[in-house]
């Protein structure tokens, strides 16, 4: 198969080849205990959220708070571990919504061409041509706060990359015989994309989306720390790293810097392993 | 030239079959000589290649003929060192004398691009579609000769043009891409980049098999008569029996990593003496046949998931007996004169009538 | 009289200014095997799947008993109905089969689609039978398969739907001779059992020989012979159809002068209606 996945060239260094790679399995591990992490986090979590502690501000770790307090006097590590709730589900929403229409825009284009394939591509590329944050601090500053904007910006913004991908898997899946013996079968059209074209381009189409999803986490949690999507007292990464900066500025960095360090892990994490699979699909069909 | 058929050229040393035990005391010179190649593959049952024992003399032609997976692919690019990763050998692969196999990367090399070529079945898959066909024929004597074998670019354009002319072409496809010419055409440029190198050896691997029908006779009529111009040896890789009959001297036949039989090409066919190839003779579509139902042979290869202990085509075999099942038969010379080896227990019964297998 | 099976009319297929198929007509009679031969490039391939709808023609009819195709489907009933009129065998067996699609879904799916009120199971056993293909291979996915099960796959795949007419596409050209043999008797075999016709696809002269009981031979989109296979293949009319049977290759070949005339027949000057005789001097 001649697609190649998009990658952002500062992470395709961290590419895996090997077969069985240390550096796979921890990330594998990673992604596994933070998507965990974030779904038992209502029980892990040993204090309330945003519970203040005005006293123990800016406190230093201690065995009451395992990574600190934050200036507000918040518990750091509670805060992370709900903060990874946000910090998914927004990319997990990106990733959706940009996948399934991506795939049927894609799959549409390629499958009828013509007028409508022309359509559909100038339309996604006019998405392509306007950058993802601008698109989303534009839709956030028309509908307000909260989640659901800038994950229906950005899922916008993600949809060109998917549906581009789908359509030269579709073009190249639809030249091969087997559609044509399926057509001349008797077949609808809509059969055969959905029992036997989707089920076999689904595994490239799925590694691309695991890699978006690392750069949605990335992007939401930089709009967050613009102080945009996200209220403010909701615990997420991004936010965090934006309530921690002034006490950088006072000499503990520590709120600021754990979010950061697990928005970054967490990008790594899933673009290794998303890297892997499509490395691993492109293997299997060659 | 006012010779009969161009294909077979009066050459003592191929007509009598002597290149077959040319181990220096025929006088004539080998230029590829396998013994005993034995390949084996990480997690298979069988050996790839079993024990496989060719010669191909300079200025011969030997067609390697087989079904796919036979191995006759494999055996023809280890005369290149072109082995899949994780292959462990026995024997040796002599090219002009030295083991291909014991040479590191850059005897390897060397060997490749002046000593052995190679054509391929698809011109158009084993051509850069974005570089001109100037620049694909004289890029290796260019590039990749080191010191004062290299050649200077307008040497290296000059035998491009002479090696066009010689394939019948003219030196305006030097400015042409490759989507620009057919696939007959290509496969000529390909030759003649083969031949850029003056290679001792040639392996053609199906080299008219993607090509048209008709085309397929002038590839073969050019690749005889530049092998009769420039004395180089010449292993015909096919699946078609009727084509290697048609342009060798002689031929090996292989069934699963085994050569089966091998003898002078009329004597094989006419008078073949392994089920196998007589079965493949028999089983072949031919104009002259009569119409109805061909003689097929019953079940399929065997493939390297199964252990083969005795004759592998024992299972397929009319004749087969149980010393089939138990012992590989060893290569045998089955007749007077010229060498005729069949790997066969049951070689006798094939005796009488050529191509039916009376069962 | 009754109506011909498969009928070409004056089919014709542009692709820009190349005429792939340029006023090609044939008649398939019921129960009959037609060859269509010619080298590549010869429109060939385009008029089988202008036969089965892959491709449409710019002009020209193809009519199945007396009926003919329409160019498009409009809706389910049609598209079934123009599935059972023709059904088609595809050259690669490697890619004709959907990689991830058990062979006896395969089979299923296409009966549960044209006949839906009947229980597919024991017809799926009845079809791999037909093809000599065990119970075993049903559950294989078409990687576990060899090349000539596939093609055997493939064609109970075409049979399932119970077409007029079978449109084999090369479909013995990427097998192996003794696979292709066992497949060109299966298909004999088939021909004896129902009352199918045969479209049958390609360059092997040898293949037409013992398969096809007509022949028309197709050269740059055109017909340059037609008539009994037999009577082509021994007392050959074209250059053209000369030329392809000396171009197989058989004891006593020579392929200088094959070229040589290969060279004649394209120059513009090479007259195609022309009848010359003895041209077989060596070069």
């Amino acid at each position: 198969m001649s697609t190649v996945l998009t990658r952002r060239p500062g992470l395709a260094k961290l590419r895996v080849r090997s077969g069985r790679s240390p550096l796979h399995l921890v990330c594998l591990g990673l992604v596994a205990s933070v998507v965990l992490a974030a779904l038992l986090a209502p029980w892990i979590a040993p204090h309330d959220p945003n519970a203040v502690d005005l006293g123990a501000a800016l406190a230093g770790p201690s065995a009451e708070h395992p990574f600190g307090v934050d200036a507000a006097g918040r518990d750091t590590l509670s805060r992370l571990l709900l903060g990874a709730r946000t910090s998914l589900l927004g990319p997990l929403g990106v990733v959706a919504f940009s996948t399934l229409a991506g795939v049927a825009i894609g799959t549409a284009a390629a499958w009828r061409g013509g007028w409508l394939d022309s359509l559909l591509s100038r339309a996604t590329e006019l998405v392509f041509a306007f950058p993802g944050m601008l698109l989303a601090v534009l839709v956030i500053s028309v509908y307000g706060e909260g989640l659901l904007a800038p994950v229906v910006a950005l899922g916008l913004a993600y949809l060109p990359y998917v549906s581009r991908l789908t359509r030269s898997l579709v073009l190249a899946e639809r030249a091969r015989p087997y559609v044509s013996a399926y057509r001349v079968q008797g077949h609808s059209a809509l059969q055969i994309c959905l029992r036997h074209i989707l089920p076999n381009i689904a595994p490239v189409v799925l590694a691309q989306s695991t890699i978006n999803f690392g750069y949605a986490l990335m992007d939401l949690a930089g709009l967050s720390f613009l102080g945009l999507g996200v209220p403010p007292l909701t615990p997420d990464w991004g936010r965090m790293v934006f309530d921690g900066q002034t006490a950088v500025q006072h000499g503990y960095p520590l709120s600021a810097i754990l979010p950061c360090l697990f928005v970054v892990l967490t990008v790594v994490a899933f673009n290794v392993v998303g890297e892997r699979w499509a490395d691993r699909v492109a293997r299997r069909d060659r | 030239m006012t010779r009969g058929p161009m294909t077979r050229p009066p050459r003592p040393a191929s007509a009598n079959g002597s290149t077959a035990s040319a181990n220096g005391s025929t006088g004539s010179t080998t230029t590829l000589d396998v013994r005993g190649l034995r390949v084996t593959l990480p997690g298979t049952a069988r050996p790839v290649l079993d024990g496989i024992d060719l010669t191909v003399g300079s200025g011969e032609t030997v067609a390697l003929v087989g079904e796919s997976g036979s191995g006759k692919t494999l055996t023809s690019r280890s005369a290149l060192g072109l082995l899949p990763p994780g292959a462990t050998t026995e024997g040796t692969v002599l090219v002009e004398g030295h083991d291909v196999l014991a040479m590191d990367a850059d005897r390897l090399r060397a060997l490749r691009t002046d000593t052995v070529a190679m054509i391929f079945q698809d011109p158009r898959a084993a051509l850069n579609p974005l570089r001109r066909i100037g620049d694909f024929l004289t890029e290796s004597v260019c590039s990749a000769r080191t010191g004062d074998r290299a050649m200077g670019r307008s040497a290296a354009t000059a035998r491009a043009v002479e090696l066009l002319d010689a394939v019948g072409l003219d030196d305006s496809a030097l400015k042409k891409y490759p989507s620009q010419v057919s696939g007959g055409m290509l496969q000529r440029v390909m030759i003649a980049a083969a031949l850029m190198g003056d290679p001792a050896l040639l392996l053609a691997d199906e080299p008219t098999t993607a090509l048209d029908v008709t085309t397929q006779a002038e590839v073969i009529a050019l690749l005889a008569r530049l092998r009769e111009r420039f004395g180089t040896g010449l292993l015909f890789v096919t699946h078609d029996l009727d084509l290697a009959a048609a342009i060798s001297d002689r031929v090996y036949v292989m069934y699963a990593g085994r050569i089966v039989e091998t003898g002078p090409a009329e004597t094989l066919f006419a008078r073949p003496r392994h089920p196998y190839t007589a079965a493949l003779l028999a089983s072949t579509p031919r104009l002259t046949t009569p119409g109805g139902r061909l003689a097929a042979i019953p079940g399929q290869p065997p493939d390297l998931r199964t252990p083969v202990t005795g004759c592998a085509f024992a299972a397929r075999c009319p004749l087969a007996t149980e010393v089939c099942d138990e012992h590989a038969p060893a290569p045998l010379q089955v007749s007077e004169g010229p060498v005729h080896l069949a790997a066969c227990h049951h070689s006798d019964r094939l005796v009488g009538e050529g191509s039916a297998v009376d069962a | 009289m009754p109506e011909p099976l498969l009928q070409a009319v004056d089919l014709r297929r542009s692709f820009g200014t190349v005429h792939a198929v340029d006023g090609v007509s044939f008649t398939l009679p019921e129960g009959g095997s037609l060859g269509i031969v010619g080298g590549s490039g010869s429109g060939k391939t385009t008029t089988a799947r202008i036969v089965v709808g892959l491709e449409h023609a710019d002009a020209g009819e193809v009519r199945v008993r007396g009926r003919a195709r329409p160019s498009r489907a409009r809706g389910r009933e049609q598209r079934l109905a123009r599935a059972r009129e023709v059904q088609m065998v595809f050259q690669d067996p490697y890619l004709s089969l959907d990689p991830r699609t058990g062979v006896d879904q395969v089979l299923r799916e296409t009966l549960r689609l044209h006949f839906p009120d009947r229980d597919p199971e024991p017809r799926i056993r009845e079809l791999l039978d037909q093809v000599g293909l065990g119970t075993r291979a049903a559950d294989a996915l078409p990687r576990q398969l060899s090349g000539g099960q596939r093609q055997r796959v493939a064609i109970a795949r075409a049979l399932a739907v119970e077409p007029a007419v079978l449109v084999l596409d090369e479909a013995v050209a990427a097998l192996d001779v003794s696979v292709q043999a066992q497949i060109l008797n299966l298909l004999a075999d088939i021909r004896e059992q129902t009352p199918i016709g045969y479209l049958f696809i390609t360059h092997d002269l040898g293949v037409v020989r013992c398969v096809t009981d007509e022949v028309i031979v197709m050269r740059h989109g055109s017909v340059v012979e037609a008539g009994a296979t037999a009577e082509v293949l021994a007392a050959p009319q074209h250059p053209y159809t000369r030329l392809l049977l000396d171009s197989v290759p058989h004891p006593g070949w020579n392929p200088d002068r094959i070229a040589a005339a290969r060279q004649e027949l394209t120059s513009p000057l090479a007259q195609p209606t022309q009848h010359t005789g003895g041209r077989s001097e060596p070069t």
